[in-house]
């Protein structure tokens, strides 16, 4: 028989108010096993942790069960408590009589009840417990940076500076992400690229950083410590030691497609940088533009390299390398706006996205940060703004909002009325929102010191009129119809997750939302960390956010990865599941339903007789396995269990409740 | 009641803004004027709408709205007024801008009664001639 030794916590009045803890303490006394009950008015504080020891000590007790608060408080307190005391943590077991008893029930008698009954569950449950041992692993001290927009330059900046190797790896020629394309940032107006480049000059040079540029992750296999990545680096068709970056082959190369970077309001060549401050500088073949590579003819990029760097038997390579932690900062897209032919975008040349008027006022633009009409090449007089397309759209767009529409579109408003002095900014809105610091001030500037006009109403039509474009809508505000006549009308496009996303997410094995954000592993406390440990989300990925949050997100991060990298080795979770091989049928049920890759197959031999069969049975990889019990409960069998919650106590806790 | 780009541009709101010292493109419409006005059970245009117009450039609705001449000049709009907008010179700036667009002489020396000319303060009456006389 076992030695159950049960403490009760008043948690102040928080507990003691609403159960009668003298009642529960007799009731106690009375339950299988019980040799000791006790109580205190704080158990989590050092008095009372101390009384459990000497307790343990003095009736030798060999399982502690406390009535307290939710194991997700003090759980890992008080296994502490019953180790230093010289018993196996996992002899510990929590009843939790405040969360889902004391605070949730008014009636002191029923109240009472119920904390009798869930104490009586938990002496059951601690009656079969069985001792558990983490093992101690190894981790690889080198970080992965999927991404190498802000977010993933921050998070590698930070974490090699810490003293850590990082590989970034990004998909485009060059980093930079979605910032390099921006003109100016708001709410200081301070111009994006300047402060971008040299962030990416630092990666550049940074000892630490191995940037793996025009690459994608193909495969990721392992857990935390010790993952294994598989990175396929993409046929550039330029040999990057031999290239000297000096832009001969592509100021002759003869192939123009649209340039991604300009979203396509100019041309860029087959062979290219996607920008002039692009790092590493150096540029690549898109094969399926190049005239060589369509056609079989052309090589002028290779007869003007004066490096002889041109190389077009580059295959694909797939390398494999070990990471301890991975940070995912992937970033966002726009919204697609096929279901909005309201708004005649793709219909008139005047009617651009945000971020194609973010290309027509940046400097090195297409127009050399002039903003004029693409129609006409003319200055625009008035042009409308249209917030809120694709956000906050159940019906055809996401539901959600965008978050960074209303301040980019304020600083959209700013900088046409200082381009284009005498032209006026009229802004589309449902609602405005600027919760940021020095954001309200910098949407007053818009309407207050630059002239922009604020209509409360979404724009139902735009249609062309000569030359023009008309814009109908109603300012909610006066009632008024709103019928403007505009040269330009700029869409706030929303922003949704990376096309591909779902996909890097069942490689990683993380979660997305229902819009393909990545999930954080608690929505305030652990906003960085994901539900499979040693993978980090930093920026976009993970929801809309403007350039302060995603470099506060990115620096976090950096961190956690920093935190993780520093530690010897890593203590495995030992409440992980277990096969017994015995009663497994290998039909891999358990397989199909782990979230976490925590399962394999597995062929055993057995004799039958003088024969020896093989046969099929699963097994489960303790590194990756995060204990949830979902392959428990799909087992028919019952040949998994799940160490600390073990089929036999959770019975066990039914009989107690139901018996 | 329509809106039109070339309403908006015009000259009204940079007028009533001149004549009144006052931001009138400031006002974000939260409308707390219009629920502490003690006379807006008298008029037609609410005080937050008399701004949205004025932002707007309505000219119309405005100056055809009686409250131009109910707003007693109290002073609680602008006492509480989040965005600093003194909400009664705005209208009396509409008032004057009404008026100086009709013309015409409503107010003579020699027409005033002995009974006014007695009483009434004489910042009154120079805010009357001002006003009213051409």
């Amino acid at each position: 028989m076992k030695r159950i030794g049960v403490f009760l916590c008043w948690c102040g009045s928080n507990i003691a108010a609403t159960v009668d803890i003298e009642e529960t303490m007799a009731a106690a006394r009375k339950m299988p096993g019980v040799v000791y009950v006790d109580h205190n008015k704080y158990t989590c504080s050092e008095i009372g942790q101390a009384m459990i020891r000497e307790a343990i000590a003095a009736h030798r007790l060999d399982r502690v069960v406390i009535g307290s608060c939710s194991p997700r408080m003090h759980e890992n307190t008080f296994r502490k408590t019953v180790e230093a005391a010289g018993l196996n943590p996992f002899y510990l077991e929590i009843a939790n009589i405040r969360e889902q008893c004391s605070w949730v029930h008014k009636d002191k008698l029923t109240a009472t009840e119920k904390a009798i009954s869930l104490i009586r569950t938990a002496v059951a449950k601690a009656a079969r417990s069985e001792p558990l041992f983490s093992t101690e692993m190894s981790i690889e001290r080198r970080a992965l940076v999927i991404g190498g927009g802000i977010a993933g330059i921050q998070a590698a900046l930070d974490i090699a500076d810490a003293g850590f190797e990082v590989d970034l790896v990004e998909k485009e020629p060059s980093i930079g992400g979605r910032m390099a394309q921006l003109d100016k940032t708001f709410p200081t107006l301070d111009c994006s690229a300047c402060i971008l480049t040299p962030k990416m000059v630092d990666v550049a040079q940074h000892g630490n950083i191995n940037l793996i540029t025009y690459s994608e992750v193909e495969k990721v296999e392992g857990f935390v410590g010790n993952f294994t990545v598989t990175i396929r680096n993409r046929a550039r068709s330029v040999d990057m030691e031999k290239c000297t970056g000096c832009g001969d082959c592509y100021a002759k190369c003869p192939s123009k497609v649209d340039s991604e970077f300009e979203m396509g309001l100019a041309k860029r060549r087959a062979i290219y940088t996607p920008f002039p401050q692009a790092v590493p500088n150096k540029p690549a073949i898109d094969r399926a533009n190049c005239r060589y590579f369509t056609s079989g003819k052309c090589k002028v990029c290779q007869k003007v390299c004066p490096a002889g760097a041109i190389d077009y038997e580059q295959q694909d390579q797939l390398v494999e390398k070990k990471y301890g932690a991975i940070v995912v900062a992937t970033g966002f897209d726009t919204h697609k706006l096929d279901n909005y032919g309201e708004y005649a975008y793709g219909k008139h040349p005047d009617v651009i996205t945000s971020l194609e008027f973010e290309r027509l006022v940046n400097a090195s633009g297409p127009t050399g940060g002039k903003i004029l009409r693409p129609s006409n090449g003319q200055p625009p007089k008035n042009v409308a703004f249209i917030q809120c397309v694709g956000s906050r759209d159940k019906a055809k767009g996401n539901p959600y909002c965008a978050k960074i529409c209303c301040m980019y579109t304020a600083k959209h408003a700013i900088l046409l009325s200082e381009k284009v002095p005498g032209a006026n900014a009229f802004v589309f809105y449902i609602d405005v929102r600027t919760p940021g610091k020095d954001y309200e001030e910098f949407y007053n500037r818009a309407y207050e010191e630059c002239g922009a006009t604020y209509i409360r109403g979404n724009v139902s039509k735009v249609f062309p009129d000569g030359d023009k474009l008309v814009v109908r809508s109603v300012d909610a505000l006066s009632g008024a119809l709103v019928e403007l006549v505009v040269d330009m009308v700029v869409l706030a496009t929303s922003v949704d997750a990376r096309a591909d996303a779902r996909e890097l997410a069942q490689k990683l094995s993380i979660t997305t939302n229902a819009y393909n954000f990545f999930n954080e592993a608690h929505p305030k406390l652990r906003p960085v960390e994901t539900q499979t440990a040693g993978v980090f989300l930093a920026g976009a990925c993970q929801g809309p956010k403007d350039i302060p949050d995603t470099v506060a997100q990115a620096s976090a991060a950096a961190v956690k990865v920093v935190s993780l990298l520093n530690k010897e080795s890593l203590l495995s979770n030992p409440t992980v599941a277990e096969v017994d091989i015995k009663l497994c049928s290998g039909d891999m049920s358990c397989l199909a339903v782990c979230p976490y890759g925590a399962i394999a197959e597995k062929f055993i031999e057995e004799r039958h007789g003088r024969e020896i069969r093989k046969r099929r049975v699963a097994e489960v990889n303790t590194a990756l396995c995060q204990g949830c019990g979902a392959c428990t409960v799909a087992c028919r069998p019952g040949a998994i269990n799940l160490k600390g919650f073990t089929n036999e106590q959770i019975l066990a806790e039914v009989d107690a409740i139901c018996l | 009641m329509k809106v039109t780009t070339d309403k908006i541009n015009s000259n009204l709101i940079k007028e009533v803004e001149e004549v009144s010292g006052q931001k009138v493109s400031a006002c974000f419409q939260c409308a707390k004027c219009t629920g502490g006005c003690p006379v807006v059970w008298a008029m037609d245009v609410y005080p937050h709408q008399i701004l949205r117009y004025a932002q707007l450039g309505l000219a119309d609705e405005l100056l055809n709205s009686k409250t131009l001449w109910i707003c007693a000049s109290c002073q609680t709009c602008d006492s509480r007024c989040p965005r600093e907008v003194d909400i009664p010179k705005v209208i009396e700036a509409l008032r004057l801008v009404l008026l100086r667009a009709r013309g015409g002489n409503y107010l003579h020396p020699n027409n005033l009664p002995a009974r006014v000319l007695e009483n009434a303060p004489q910042q009154g009456l120079v805010s009357a001639f001002r006003k009213y006389a051409r």
